[in-house]
């Protein structure tokens, strides 16, 4: 990878700060207003702000559009790229396009399955598969190719992500996939919301076992809980989520008036956690649709301000 | 076999519609025994579409004839005759069945009474399921043979995505979760290694991405 720091994302990351970034959907309409004021609330307490892409499998303005909302105020996107929806074409011209306009982070997904959206009637591509996307964008940066192996001119050159879940089946599988993720080229790692510190602790200690921490930026994923009922939502109907019955008992056990305080609890303490195990290196906040309180939980957290 | 499942009773009355003299006409391997279009299931469908015209005070004159398999000419000559009395046949065998009559047939239209689902296997007595999208890159040697390509959602080569639960599919619980097969399989085999290869992007230039596809045994050719 270049010497020089590709985003401020990689820059944090490489001195070794505890970087921190958060997640904003684009509208479901075409006003730049509302990705611009998400911009603004995050803007002093993130270091890089995802932008999602069709998540849930819902139409939504485009991420890479949403992004070059938020690089036009100077801030710095995460663009999510999905590849449930283009095939390999759109996808390596979407990339340069995106790089043609300033972005540089991008985080490589599968997507959520179009059976989960508002359309589920609607053909899926994945005519690549997550880890063959993190492969391209690196083949793109190291290489100067696309898949092709065509020398492009200015090939993009973008900081890596990839997702992880260290709370889907099967567990043992689940550091085998990071590491496959590492090696197609991945930087930085966003986890999926961690309430089971327990098992995210395992996780993180079978990957620190196969060294894979060395190489790689691993943010843990947070998100705030709002009620006990939003807990419960999360553990049964959301995919590949995990919240312990304790968790669940906690946003229980308070008064209605109480749980968005005790939902800030909790995700502070786990915060706190996540600074303490070694070969985490930032947190990923996921306040879905609750942008406003990014603020506070970051200064809570004494993460502010930012580099 | 290919599997398939007969369309229901009102839109065949639709599709024949047009027509006072039908054939219907079965296919005696995959559809047979998947019971969509077998020579029961002929029979079947000539009694019910007769109960449901008379009672629609519509008249028609069904026939009834079944070939061993509807994809092969040679077979199809047996139905000659019956077809050249009607005024249009109703197909019970798979699409290639309906498109293998409509060549033979240039004058005589072939309507489709089933619904052509997918390459599948019998699970058990009743229940069938997909396990072959035909991509014609066949990578079930990896995969210690079982298809990510038709079995997982997402057709994902490089491991299970993250919604994989207690071996299930995220997007329909009722499903296997492909990787979790694969990996059980994988152990069984002592190929746990096979997890960590990288699996390229796929070639889909053999599959229907590359327009209909056509195979040519020069060996065999006369």
């Amino acid at each position: 990878m270049n010497e020089k720091p590709i985003s401020r994302l990689q820059k944090i990351l490489t001195k070794g700060e505890f970087a921190v970034t958060a997640e904003c959907g684009p509208p479901r309409g075409a006003n730049p207003e509302v990705i611009r004021k998400k911009g603004e609330v995050l803007n002093a307490y993130v270091d890089a702000i995802n932008v999602t892409d069709n998540q849930t499998a819902i139409v939504r303005m485009s991420s890479i559009a949403a992004c070059a909302h938020l690089l036009k105020m100077g801030l710095e996107p995460v663009m999510q790229m999905v590849v449930r929806d283009r095939n390999r074409i759109a996808l390596q011209s979407d990339i340069m396009g995106a790089y043609s306009l300033g972005i540089r982070n991008i985080l490589c997904l599968s997507g959520d399955h179009q059976s989960f959206g508002s359309q589920p009637d609607a053909l899926n591509v994945f005519d690549i598969d997550s880890m063959n996307l993190i492969r391209t964008v690196q083949t793109m940066r190291d290489e100067g190719k696309d898949m092709s192996g065509f020398d492009l001119n200015d090939p993009p050159a973008m900081f890596i992500g990839a997702a992880a879940n260290p709370f889907a089946d099967p567990f043992e599988y689940r550091v085998i996939r990071l590491a496959k993720k590492i090696d197609a080229g991945a930087d930085f790692i966003q986890t999926q919301s961690i309430y089971n510190m327990d098992r995210f602790k395992e996780w993180m200690k079978m990957a620190r076992e196969e060294g894979l921490t060395e190489k790689v930026h691993i943010l843990g994923g947070v998100t705030p809980l709002k009620s006990a009922g939003m807990a419960k939502f999360m553990n049964n109907k959301v995919a590949g989520m995990d919240v312990p019955e304790a968790v669940i008992n906690r946003m229980a056990g308070v008064s209605k008036e109480k749980a968005v305080e005790e939902g800030l609890k909790i995700c502070l303490e786990t915060i706190a956690e996540l600074r303490d195990i070694e070969g985490v290196h930032g947190v990923h906040i996921m306040a879905i649709e609750w942008e406003d309180i990014v603020g506070e939980i970051v200064q809570s957290a004494g993460l502010t301000p930012r580099p | 076999m290919i599997v398939g499942e007969q369309k229901s009773i009102s839109e065949i009355k639709t599709i024949i519609a047009p027509y006072k003299k039908i054939l219907i006409l079965g296919c005696g391997t995959c559809v047979k025994t998947c019971f969509a279009g077998g020579e029961d299931e002929v029979a079947v469908l000539a009694s019910a579409l007769r109960l449901a015209c008379k009672k629609d005070g519509k008249e028609i004159d069904i026939e009834e004839f079944t070939v061993e398999r509807q994809c092969e000419d040679e077979f199809i000559q047996e139905g000659a005759p019956a077809i050249s009395r009607n005024e249009g046949v109703l197909s019970l065998a798979c699409g290639a069945g309906v498109q293998a009559l409509v060549r033979r047939f240039v004058k005589t239209p072939v309507l489709p009474g089933v619904n052509t689902t997918f390459i599948g296997v019998l699970e058990k007595q009743g229940v069938f399921t997909e396990e072959c999208a035909g991509c014609g890159d066949c990578k079930l040697a990896i995969f210690g043979g079982i298809c990510p390509v038709t079995r997982c959602a997402k057709k994902l080569l490089n491991g299970p995505c993250g919604g994989s639960q207690n071996g299930k599919c995220e997007v329909n619980p009722e499903t296997d979760c492909a990787w979790q097969m694969i990996i059980e399989r994988l152990r069984i085999l002592g190929q746990m290694n096979n997890l960590r290869i990288y699996v390229p992007p796929k070639n889909w230039q053999t599959s229907l991405s590359g327009g209909p596809r056509k195979l040519v045994r020069e060996d065999h050719m006369i």
